[in-house]
This record gives C-alpha cells, sequence and structure tokens, in this order.
C-alpha cells in the first residue's frame, strides 16, 4: 500500500473535524488531493504533531480530531505517545505512515524496519486501541472502527517508502494556520 | 521545603484571572506548589508532560482550538524545547507564555543547576523572545496580564522568568 492511496481510500471522512499531519510527503500528498480549511500541516516541529492534535482534541472535546503521523516523527517523541495515552481523547484518531524510513529527508532508515514495533509501543503505553494495517482493505476497516470507536486508538499503516517528487506547495504555512484557526472557532 | 505558597498562588491566580485555562508542565522543585494549584483546579486543565518540548505543541492545538494556555517549565526544560519553540510557535505565530522557572542562578545550592543559570537569558535574548523577570510579588499579576497582551498583540512566544527572589522563601 502507498500512503497516496490510503489518504485516497479515506479522504471523504475527514470533511468533518480538525486533522493535523506531519511534514514532508503526507503534507503534500494530503494537498494533492485536495486541501480543506480543516486540514493543517505542521511543516516543521518534527514530532510534536501528535501533541498539536492532543492539544485540539483536550481543548474541544467533541470536535473529532485525526492526526496523521509518520515513524520518524513518531520515534522522535515517543515520550509524547506516553502523554497522549495518559489522558487518552476520545475523539482522537493517531494515525501513523510507517515507511521505515526518513524518506522526506532522503530515506535514512529508521528502526522500525528492523526492530520496533510501533502499535506494540503505543498499546504499551497505554493507548486504549491500536491497530496495524498493511493493505488498503485493512487500512480503510480499521480508520473507519476508529472514527467510530470514540476511543483514543493508534493505527498503524504500513505503506511504501515512496513519496512525491516535491514537497513545497502553494499553500503558505501561515495562511494555512490562520484558515485552520478560523474553521476551529466557528466549531 | 521553603517554595513560597503563597507566591505561587500568585502566579496561579494571575494565569486563572487572565484567562489561561490549560496548563502543561514538567514538576521541578520551585513549581510544585503552581502544578498542584492547576491539577486541584476544575476550571484548569493541567497536561503533565513527558518532556517540555510536547508542551509548545499542545499550546499550538490549544490556541487554535481557541484556549489560552500556558507552559510551566524550569529553564533546563525550556532548553530541551527550543527547537518547537522555534519551528512551532515562532514559524507558526503562536502566542505561547512560557513560565521558566531560572534555576542557577545568585543563591544556587545545587551543582547541577549552575550551567542552565548561566545561558536562560542568553538563549532567549538570541531567540527574540521577549522576556520578563517576576521577582516583586506586588508586581506579578500586572507582567503576567502585560505578557499575555504582548503575546496576543504580536502573537509571538513571551517568557516570564520565575526568580529565587520570588519562589524561593529560605534566606
Amino acid at each position: 500500500m502507498t500512503r497516496l492511496e490510503a489518504l485516497r481510500a479515506v479522504y471523504d471522512r475527514l470533511g468533518e473535524g480538525a486533522v493535523v499531519t506531519i511534514m514532508g510527503a503526507v503534507a503534500a500528498e494530503l494537498q494533492s488531493i485536495g486541501h480543506r480549511p480543516n486540514f493543517f500541516y505542521l511543516q516543521h516541529a518534527m514530532g510534536l504533531a501528535s501533541s498539536v492534535g492532543l492539544g485540539i482534541a483536550l481543548s474541544k472535546p467533541s470536535l473529532p480530531v485525526v492526526v496523521f503521523d509518520g515513524d520518524g516523527s513518531l520515534l522522535m517523541n515517543l515520550g509524547g505517545l506516553s502523554t497522549l495515552a495518559r489522558y487518552r481523547p476520545a475523539n482522537l484518531v493517531h494515525v501513523v505512515f510507517d515507511n521505515e524510513s526518513l524518506l522526506s529527508v532522503g530515506g535514512f532508515p529508521t528502526a522500525t524496519g528492523t526492530c520496533t514495533r510501533l502499535a506494540e509501543v503505543a498499546a504499551a503505553a497505554g493507548v486504549p486501541r491500536t491497530a496495524c494495517a498493511t493493505t488498503i482493505d485493512e487500512f480503510v476497516r480499521e480508520f473507519s472502527a476508529a472514527q467510530q470507536a470514540r476511543e483514543l486508538t493508534t493505527l498503524v499503516a504500513k505503506v511504501d517508502a515512496i513519496g512525491p517528487a516535491a514537497f513545497v506547495t502553494d499553500l503558505g504555512l501561515l495562511e494555512n494556520r490562520f484558515q485552520f484557526q478560523r474553521y476551529l472557532q466557528g466549531r | 521545603m521553603p517554595v513560597s505558597t503563597v507566591n505561587s498562588r500568585l502566579v496561579f491566580d494571575a494565569l486563572k484571572a487572565n484567562g489561561v485555562r490549560l496548563m502543561s508542565a514538567l514538576p521541578e522543585t520551585w513549581l510544585v506548589h503552581l502544578i498542584r494549584l492547576a491539577d486541584d483546579d476544575p476550571d484548569v486543565t493541567l497536561v503533565r508532560l513527558a518532556k517540555e518540548e510536547e508542551g509548545v505543541g499542545i499550546s499550538m492545538g490549544a490556541h487554535f482550538a481557541g484556549v489560552k494556555s500556558a507552559m510551566l517549565m524550569q529553564n533546563h526544560g525550556f532548553l530541551a524545547a527550543i527547537n518547537g519553540i522555534v519551528s512551532g510557535a515562532q514559524l507558526y505565530r503562536i502566542p505561547l507564555l512560557m513560565l521558566i522557572s531560572d534555576r542557577g542562578t545568585f543563591g544556587e545550592r545545587d551543582p547541577w543547576q549552575t550551567e542552565g543559570g548561566a545561558v536562560t537569558e542568553a538563549v532567549l535574548a538570541a531567540l527574540r523572545i521577549p522576556t520578563m523577570r517576576l521577582d516583586d510579588p506586588a508586581k506579578v499579576a500586572h507582567r503576567v496580564q502585560q505578557a499575555l497582551t504582548l503575546a496576543y498583540s504580536s502573537n509571538k512566544p513571551v517568557a516570564l522568568l520565575l526568580t529565587r527572589d520570588l519562589m524561593w522563601e529560605e534566606a
């Protein structure tokens, strides 16, 4: 499964609530499918997308929040995973695209390719629902189940280490940030 | 423990009076009362962190969602959070209020705190983060209010240094 296929497969389920992505390929690919005002792309501050999602989820407990994380980013903020589990916001779905590499910065392999199993790490951190998907069908099924579960879920999707040719888009960082904030103000 | 309960309460009351409803924190000696006050207050959400940089992300999310927040941390926690501050809060223009206990300055008895105290203000200045010291109980409420006013008018991080004079009652 590619990340782009996975994003396309759940795109129609991202119309309501807040969507926060990490930098690089995830941000560029989601924008290539179609930007929406409820999407925020954290283009730096690597590791903190899940923390941003936690801040939104705690502040607006009735708003559904989806975070699209990555293996490299999550490994950079494993402590944040324990914080996420500790406060376990029921309105947060935490998706981790695991391509076993730091693709956006040149393909450096991460520890998930050799030994670290992130779904098990999340479960051991205390995340109440965890799942792992290796096919599109599994991913769509698990994503839908997570959205309906009303319980914090970390869903690890194993994806190919391929991405877009370029990461810079014509959406300005601050344009995205203020548009997203305005969207949330109305919710 | 001679951490000032009276002045901790002053700081907490000032944060609350100015609308702060979410506080993220990592414990340190000078912050124990502040964190307990946040934990005991039903109007305040306390988020206990594993590492301070997470707090920058949490404050970003809270701000987007319309909730005023503050970070409570030691100066070494501030040093540990710098990438998040620069490539999160500064890059995305977030009004981030940081309350930083300024350990390692004159009067410090713990040898392990002394390096951080020597660099904190210089690092804040290098990051162009407006900073004021909270050292006089009479000025706490006013400075907290002014710090938040500047954070929100500039959409940028600001820092208040919690000093030994304010937080520690031992001579």
